[in-house]
């Protein structure tokens, strides 16, 4: 009976593993870091019209937290002309 | 000028005046100066665990307030003779430390040892910010336990955010101290394994310290586990974690790793 319980008896780290990564995705978003995606977004913007000139309305950027990676996505829209302006 | 050292877990409960007495113990058996100060006013009880209780006169408050000098209150160990202790106090209230008296215990500390080490109480609220403050490294004490990890990830929050070296755009640096691993309950699946932690806190590994009656048995006795029994599975792996405190690249033996049954082979006591 014991050793048919002990086989049967699902892991529960995995779940305590998998519950952690989703409420720290959440908690560290909602503390502290916030603001990173606002000065992600100031800087990216800063390095690429040192190169070019680039409308700050054509620009978009999204941040999505997952439990194993978050991802930042930058979404700018280069107009034809961009190079010969800041030349 | 010593380096300053937090223990800190956010929980209580997880190990921080264990591994503080211990990790202290083990610097100085190695002549090295250490000074272990307890931040837990109101509840301190590193001089219990060190053995210490019945010699306490002045502590940290006393310090604070101009009652006593520094060097009156600093509790010389009877078995170790570079390490001392520096007592929180029991009866007064926390508000007693000032962020001006912390500041100065802490500088006057740094010059006279090569390790400060500051043993923080449990929480988020004043003491546990104060004994950071002025650290130069924090040690994270977390057991393989999900309210554990919570809390310890918090507190590399606050570590980042509110000590004197993050304020100053400098990085802390922090190492992670699992407490209490059980490698067979990991090994059934049952506990957190010490990559599971690892992967969520995502600061680098100081050591593992094995679940162990030997813990127990030396705060009964009142003496760090590194003395009690110096060959004892969490005694070496205090020591060995002292050894990366000092910068020795030394790798982790994982508790239940093959490596560690290869170990047993050559005779080496599995941590």
């Amino acid at each position: 009976m014991n050793l048919f319980r002990f086989f049967s008896r699902a892991q529960s780290a995995p779940a305590a593993r998998e519950r952690l990564q989703v409420l720290l995705a959440h908690e560290r978003a909602a503390t502290g870091d916030s603001d990173l995606v606002n000065k992600l977004r100031d800087e990216i913007l800063k390095a690429i019209s040192k190169h070019m000139q680039v409308d700050d309305e054509k620009v978009s950027i999204k941040m999505e937290r997952g439990a194993q990676v978050s991802t930042l996505a930058v979404d700018i829209e280069i107009p034809f002309d961009a190079g010969k302006k800041a030349a | 000028m010593g380096k300053v050292i937090v223990v800190t877990s956010g929980k209580g409960g997880v190990g921080k005046t264990t591994s503080s007495a211990a990790l202290g113990a083990a610097l100085a058996q190695n002549g090295e100066k250490v000074v272990v100060v307890d931040f837990d006013v109101g509840l301190r009880n590193l001089d219990l665990v060190m053995g210490a209780e019945r010699r306490v006169v002045y502590d940290l408050v006393n310090v604070i307030q101009g009652e006593a000098k520094l060097t009156q209150a600093l509790i010389r160990d009877k078995r170790v003779e570079t390490l001392y202790l520096l007592p929180a106090s029991q009866t007064r209230d926390k508000d007693n430390l000032t962020p001006e008296g912390v500041e100065q215990v802490i500088a006057a500390l740094k010059n006279a040892f090569d390790w400060v080490i500051c043993d923080s109480p449990a929480g988020i609220e004043r003491g546990a910010t104060l004994a950071m403050r002025h650290a130069d490294v924090a040690i994270v004490v977390t057991n393989p336990e999900v309210s554990s990890v919570r809390d310890s990830d918090r507190i590399i929050g606050l570590l980042d955010s509110k000590t004197l070296k993050a304020e100053n755009g400098e990085r802390i640096e922090k190492h992670l101290l699992l407490t209490r691993y059980d490698a067979a309950r990991a090994e059934r699946g049952d506990m957190l394994k010490v990559d599971d932690v690892l992967e969520i806190l995502s600061i680098p590994l100081l050591g593992i310290i094995p679940e162990s009656m030997d813990v127990l048995r030396a705060s009964n006795v009142g003496a760090p586990v590194t003395l009690a029994d110096g060959r004892s599975a969490p005694a070496l792996a205090y020591f060995e974690a002292t050894r990366r405190l000092k910068g020795e690249s030394l790798p982790v033996t994982i508790p239940g790793d093959k490596r560690s049954f290869l170990g047993k082979i050559f005779g080496r006591k599995a941590a």
